[in-house]
């Protein structure tokens, strides 16, 4: 099991609380976690990332064990504790104001 | 006893007012979508218990709710507004080439008699259309491939479709404003436009007389005579009588010209409405006063509405889509403010109460008249 934190404003949109928890098959990436992600929770798709280019949204940030892993490349694997499950990947909202 | 129902939406979440017919005293709901920028939301003429709403958000981008309850509960729908086709340049800020990039849904304009069919005016300028109650979206290309595109620029809002006006009478007559393109009509539905600019003059562009290139902020048409269409441009109130193939000036006796929203009575098709504003760079009220013009001529010769409005040290803007009429007797006028305000006046336009005065920054209402 992946664990996944959403910000505030999209675990109100998917209707969730608290943590996620998502069975992701493969390597896990931050690719495949929103994969996973999004077939579970279709709502979110556009909010994380762009429907066709699959691109970040510019104020979406992804940690992962207290690391920005945000501009590393989406199919890199993520550290072993997201994997076990010990750790959750944490999507965040920039720090931007408004 | 029909009511009212006001759809106001603000730049941090949707509120929803409703009253009797004599719309005295209201109940507030809200802030639905909490936190969001609520562009547009915009009930169904069809059936007035569906209404969509456009939610965005610098962070996650663009949601499209839908409610069959009439804003008691809602269900997120589809999101993908993906150009078809070769994306294309338009003119950006620093006189260079740019590709079209969605930003957002500015304004949401469903059908006169499909619940399901729905027309979406997007930030960078194009139309798109549902038919299954928002599910799917699909571009009406032949807007923004038209070969003036290159040509449109964005105005300080972003280069946005704000105004989408179906002609009741004559079906599959559509007419849309982008600033800054100008106004554009189709004549089969949203498949072919062309530009209908003829009479504007606007000296912010090389040729003040271009084909396109004008910063419309506004249009607005009386159901019963459609060929007659009402514009508030960057400067300018202007009037059309054959359906936007020429227009003229009727700024009359406006302390300015300058403003954003227009809109007309609901009975009365020559009485339109506007709120002037000092100027471009200068977006508040003239003299701190916030005066609500009316013209019974169509336009000319016009008239203060100040009863029940601040009549000192007010400098709020009130913004394009933030005005709308309801179709009771006497007819009713809403408009919301930059400073959070909602204003009602139930008698036309001839005294104002605020149903509320602390609201975020008012982005957009509309009106609807209930059964």
């Amino acid at each position: 099991m992946i664990r996944v934190v959403l910000p505030a404003h999209l675990r109100t949109l998917a209707r969730v609380q608290g943590e996620l928890k998502l069975d992701v098959a493969g390597p896990i990436t931050p690719r495949a976690i929103l994969d996973a992600l999004e077939a579970a929770y279709p709502m979110l798709r556009g909010t994380i990332r762009d429907q066709v280019t699959l691109q970040r949204r510019a104020f979406v940030r992804f940690f992962a064990c207290e690391d920005d892993v945000s501009q590393d490349s989406p199919d890199d694997p993520l550290p072993e504790a997201i994997a076990a499950g010990a750790e959750p990947f944490l999507i965040v909202g920039a720090m931007a104001g408004g | 006893m029909s009511g009212v129902r006001v759809l106001v939406g603000t730049r941090k979440g949707a509120f929803i007012m409703t009253a009797d017919g004599k719309r005295q005293r209201w109940d507030v709901s809200g802030p639905h979508f909490g936190g969001w920028e609520i562009y547009h939301m915009k009930g169904s003429p069809a059936d007035p218990d569906r209404i969509y709403a456009s939610q965005s958000s610098s962070w996650f981008g663009q949601v499209i709710q839908r409610s069959s309850d009439g804003g008691k509960s809602w269900e997120t729908v589809g999101n993908k507004f993906a150009y078809e086709g070769a994306v294309g340049n338009h003119l950006w800020y620093d006189g260079t080439q740019r590709p079209f990039e969605f930003a957002r849904v500015w304004h949401l304009e469903p059908s006169l008699d499909d619940p399901d069919t729905v027309y979406a005016g997007i930030q960078d300028a194009a139309m798109f259309r549902t038919t299954d109650g928002g599910q799917t979206w699909r571009e009406l290309t032949g807007l923004r491939n038209h070969p003036s595109a290159p040509q449109w620029q964005p105005g300080a809002g972003g280069m946005c479709l704000h105004t989408i006006l179906l002609d009741p009478a004559r079906r599959g007559r559509i007419y849309i404003a982008i600033s800054a393109a100008g106004a554009f009509r189709s004549d089969d539905n949203g498949e072919t436009w062309r530009p209908i600019n003829r009479g504007l003059v606007s000296e912010q562009i090389p040729n003040p007389t271009a084909e396109v290139g004008h910063c419309v902020h506004r249009i607005a048409m009386h159901p019963s005579r459609p060929n007659v269409l009402f514009m508030q441009k960057h400067w300018d109130v202007m009037r059309s009588d054959d359906a936007g193939e020429s227009w003229k000036d009727v700024g009359g006796n406006l302390p300015t010209d300058f403003g954003f929203p227009i809109d007309v009575h609901a009975h009365e098709p020559n009485t339109i409405y506007v709120v002037p504003i000092k100027s471009d760079s200068e977006h508040y009220l003239p003299e701190g006063k916030l005066r609500v013009y009316r013209s019974r001529t169509g336009g000319n010769e016009w008239e203060a509405l100040t009863k029940g409005l601040p009549q000192s040290h007010c400098y709020v803007n009130v913004l394009r889509d933030a005005m709308a009429v309801d179709s009771l007797d006497p007819c009713g006028v809403y408009f919301g403010t930059t400073g959070g305000q909602v204003y009602a006046s139930g008698d036309a336009g001839d005294s104002w109460t605020p149903i509320v005065r602390d609201l975020p920054s008012v982005v957009s209402i509309e009106v609807q008249t209930l059964p």
